[in-house]
């Protein structure tokens, strides 16, 4: 997904932008995971910046390719099931307001307009019309077609190109070389490897995620509805699992419940524990669940870096290469953002939005070249 | 060793059975989990006992094998040393590899709404093979049924689908599904196979090595022949045709290249089209406990083990190739799992002979493969507007547009792209199709859930890695749904095991 954000952007900055992949289009985390385009989980900060400059984008974006993406603007419904989660929650509201997030404090007995169907005893919510949605994988195919780039699928990079001064002039690939004044690494949960390749250092590491999928519905959920512990759960260092179920209805029927965050590597195999804690807290929102069948479950590993913010710009350590990987769970929400960025970088213009947060170099202790 | 070790055995069609006795008999306690109501699996799918059938062996040969392995089943049960748990489809086998533990979780009841997890020290999956249906403009009419559901309704409901009948597609089982049909009062107007004669005279050595087999197909062929039935080779289905449901169906020649041989169209009337091309592995209990594939099938070894310990395969979901296959694979797997769970190694000498059939079997099995192949150019000739992933009713052209303009280059993509796959058949039905259409590899689809699990029964599960309750270890099965009851292994009363 970040990979076609930043072609289209590129492209649509007058660039020759060619994409790379060793598989096809949408068949790394992107293909794995959900669609939430939110700012409601984001705490003031550089993030949540990014994720408005997205929002933003996705909506222009919703214009132009609308039911082709998917891109839904249903606004998210964030519960508290006590009164002293809900005064958090409501604390929290009123910090992301004054950073521009339009986050509407709704009270117990107005849930039910909102969400018929939620569980009853909840003791209240905040409701974001900002929070949107779109279809992944559409989106990363779509957005590639409309960048008009030229493709290559099955070609896996397995060397960037340096010139004797360190200047990035492409990469090499098990297929032949693509050269190109300028690189950027949106390999996602693999940017790691891809910038060892230059030579430089990335921690990326992968974080894994279970989704379960429902029969399909008629709508029964309107917006995309979570417990207020989520928001708590995203910034949480702890290897130990902690399910923060979002629960949202699609635009084909099936209810999605999503997800776990795990960090076992890249273990792909079936965790009972975390699809028993998934379907429990879409249960606990939405009691009529419970007869409800499951149809699938997979499993994505999230690129994530120790701060949990991405790596995005140009790379000082590798003159000509950029980066534009590591959004953990947001991937797809900072996605245009993203590619905005890497796009005005490209192409020396001003950034929109303050790029120092995200410098890629960020995780050097000795602030070198790890070559 | 005080507590006799417990196999669980998933699936009691032929190979399930013939390996749930010969692990009885070496004294393995049996968990025999299936989902149909009664034992037999596809080949002796046995007419509801409501239904009082008189004489229900005029529909089956190989009677005989069933009616010892039937007579086996119930001595074992009775002893105790069976547990047949009948209306359980599993929808997942976990496994705690530090304490070589087992959860075999299944659904019960009518509505398939009640959890139920078996524990087990190890795992035979023989969950057999499902049918592959090739689309075709009309091939979702009311009418057109999959050969095997004809075959089932004919052995199990013992309703005649429909009067007039038309057998297509290409396969052998064909030939006995129209046999069978005939022998029931149905007229069947045609039997097109897409296959053609030449192509089975070049398999004859295999072909020659099984005299049982080729019997048994020229019994069929004379079955056809008596009751007038034609039977077109190098033939395809190029539409079913109808309003409300099928009302007629054209034929047409096949060229060697594949391509329809102009004037040879032909319209047929019938009310039933039954059609199948091929079978495929189930293979989704086995690919979430890690075991490697082998193509489409289960990898396993001389002694049927498959590469994750503790889990053996046998019958169809380790290939194609018939029922007596399965038995013979069945009986091994049961045997070599007997002896691993006592931690001796088995003697492959004990089982010499059903060591050979299976040779001679999985040889005549290849070349079955070989002759019979969907008739070529089927993908190119789909017209745009057909159906081909009927959950999600997504069309040829959807497909098609997966993989150019959109970028898909292999099934998974396509199903993200496209919607096919993803309901609730989860890709059974239509994957074949999809890898036709787009030119992807066919590879065995990731499904973690091997059938659609109420979020009441995932919310229940005890929050353990095999989903296994902390306590109660000395229960076969333990109810993890909405009831609360717990359910006991039957006293077992085995004598002497027999050794190995
Ligand atoms: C369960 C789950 C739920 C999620 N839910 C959401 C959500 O609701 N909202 C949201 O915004 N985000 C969500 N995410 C996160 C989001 O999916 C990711 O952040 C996002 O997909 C990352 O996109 P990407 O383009 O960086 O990486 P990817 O999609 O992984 O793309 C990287 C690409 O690089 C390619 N590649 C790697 N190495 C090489 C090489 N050497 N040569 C050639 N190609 C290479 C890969 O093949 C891959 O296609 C979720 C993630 C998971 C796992
Ligand atoms: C129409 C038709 C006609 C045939 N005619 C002939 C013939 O004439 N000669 C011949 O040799 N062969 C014939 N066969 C093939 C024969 O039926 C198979 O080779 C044989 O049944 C394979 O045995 P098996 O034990 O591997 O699988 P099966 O007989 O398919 O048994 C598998 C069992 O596993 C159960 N199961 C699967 N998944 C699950 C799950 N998740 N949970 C619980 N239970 C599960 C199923 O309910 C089934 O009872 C025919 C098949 C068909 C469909």
């Amino acid at each position: 997904m970040v990979g076609a954000a930043c072609a289209l952007y590129a492209a649509r900055s007058g660039l020759d932008v060619r994409v790379v992949d060793r598989g096809p289009v949408a068949g790394g985390t992107t293909g794995a995971g959900e669609g939430n385009l939110l700012v409601s989980d984001k705490e003031p900060g550089p993030e949540l910046r990014l994720a408005l400059l997205s929002a933003r984008l996705w909506a222009e974006l919703g214009d132009e390719l609308g039911a082709a993406i998917e891109y839904e603007p249903k606004g998210g419904l964030v519960v508290a099931s006590t009164p002293g989660v809900l005064a958090a929650l409501r604390d929290f509201a009123a910090g992301q307001r004054t950073a521009g997030v339009t986050a509407e404090p709704v009270d117990a007995d107005r849930l039910p307009e909102l969400e018929p169907h939620l569980a009853p005893g909840m003791a209240g919510g905040v409701h974001y019309p900002q929070d949107a949605q779109v279809m992944p994988a559409l989106a990363a195919a779509r957005l590639l077609r409309a960048s008009g780039a030229r493709l290559h699928p099955g070609h896996t990079v397995t060397g960037v190109l340096r010139a004797a001064d360190g200047t990035v002039y492409g990469v090499r690939t098990d297929r032949g070389d693509i050269h190109a004044p300028a690189v950027v690494n949106a390999a996602g949960t693999w940017g790691g490897d891809l910038a060892a390749l230059a030579g430089v250092r990335l921690p990326v590491l992968p974080r894994r995620g279970f989704v379960l999928v429902t029969e399909p519905l008629p709508r029964t959920v309107r917006h995309k509805v979570y417990a207020a512990d989520y928001v708590a759960d995203v910034a949480s260092d702890s290897a130990a699992l902690r399910t923060s179920p979002v629960v949202e209805g699609t635009a084909a029927g099936p209810v999605l419940i999503g997800a776990t965050r795990e960090r076992v590597g890249f273990d792909r195999s079936l965790s009972l524990p975390a699809v028993r804690a998934l379907a429990a807290g879409a249960i606990g929102l939405f009691p009529f669940l419970e007869r409800v069948r499951a149809l699938r479950t997979y499993a994505g590993f999230r690129p994530y870096l120790p701060d949990h913010l991405p790596a995005i710009g140009p790379d000082p350590r590798a003159p000509g290469l950029f980066h534009a990987c590591g959004h953990e769970g947001a991937g797809i929400g900072l996605a245009t953002g993203t590619g905005r960025l890497v796009a005005q970088a490209l192409t020396g213009k001003t950034p929109e939005l303050d790029p120092a947060p995200f410098r890629p170099e960020r995780f050097d202790t000795d602030g070198g070249d790890a070559r | 060793m005080t507590e006799r070790p417990r196999l669980a055995v998933v699936g009691a069609g032929p190979a399930g059975l013939a390996a749930a006795l010969a692990a009885a008999e070496r004294g393995v306690r049996v968990t025999l989990v299936d989902a149909a109501e009664q034992a037999g699996g596809q080949f002796y799918r046995q007419p509801a006992a409501a239904l009082g059938a008189r004489r229900p062996q005029a529909l089956h040969h190989q009677w005989r094998t069933w009616e010892r392995l039937r007579a086996g089943l119930d001595r074992h049960r009775a002893a105790g040393r069976i547990l047949h748990l009948t209306d359980h489809h599993v929808w997942c086998v976990a496994r705690d590899p530090a304490a070589g533990v087992f959860g075999v979780h299944a659904l019960r009841g009518p509505a398939q709404e009640e959890g139920v997890v078996v524990r087990a020290d190890a795992v035979l999956l023989a969950t057999g093979g499902y049918e592959r249906v090739l689309p075709f403009p009309g091939w979702t009419l009311p009418g057109v049924v999959t050969a095997g559901g004809a075959q089932a309704m004919l052995k199990g409901g013992l309703v005649l689908p429909g009067r007039t009948a038309v057998v297509a597609g290409t396969g052998p089982l064909l030939l006995p599904v129209a046999g069978g049909l005939a022998a029931a009062g149905a007229r069947v107007a045609a039997l097109a196979e897409s296959a053609g004669p030449a192509a089975l005279l070049r398999q004859a050595p295999a072909l020659a090595a099984q005299p049982g087999k080729l019997a048994e197909g020229a019994g069929y062929a004379a079955r056809l022949l008596r009751h007038g039935v034609r039977v077109l080779t190098r033939c395809t289905v190029v539409a079913a045709h109808g309003t409300d449901r099928l009302e007629a169906v054209t034929v047409a020649a096949l060229d060697r290249d594949g391509s329809l041989r102009p004037g040879s169209y032909r319209r047929i009337r019938c009310d039933t089209l039954a059609v199948g091309h091929g079978m495929l592995p189930h293979t989704d209990l086995a690919e979430t406990l890690g075991c490697s594939l082998s193509g489409t099938a289960v990898r396993v070894d001389d002694e049927q083990r498959t590469d994750v310990p503790g889990v053996w395969a046998a019958g169809e979901a380790t290939g194609i190739g018939g029922a007596a296959l399965a038995l013979a694979e069945g009986h091994i797997a049961g045997r070599s799992a007997a002896a691993r769970l006592r931690g001796t190694a088995p003697d492959p000498r004990r089982w010499a002979a059903a060591g050979r059939a299976r040779t001679r079997l999985r040889e005549f099995a290849a070349a079955l493969d070989a002759v019979y192949a969907p008739p070529a150019g089927w993908a190119e000739r789909l017209p745009d507007e057909t159906v081909v992933c009927r959950c999600e009713e997504v069309t040829a052209g959807e497909v098609r547009g997966a993989v150019d303009p959109l970028g898909a280059g292999d099934l998974r993509t396509v199903k993200l792209l496209s919607r096919a796959g993803m309901g609730w058949c989860q890709g059974r039905m239509c994957a074949p199709a999809v890898a036709g259409l787009t030119g992807c590899p066919l590879t065995a689809g990731r499904r973690p859930l091997a059938r659609p699990v109420p979020l009441g029964v995932l919310a229940a599960l005890p929050d353990t890695d095999t989903g296994l309750p902390e306590t109660g270890d000395d229960l076969a099965e333990a109810e993890v749904g909405r009831t609360a009851a717990e359910v006991g292994h039957p006293v077992a009363d085995a004598g002497p095991p027999e050794t190995d």
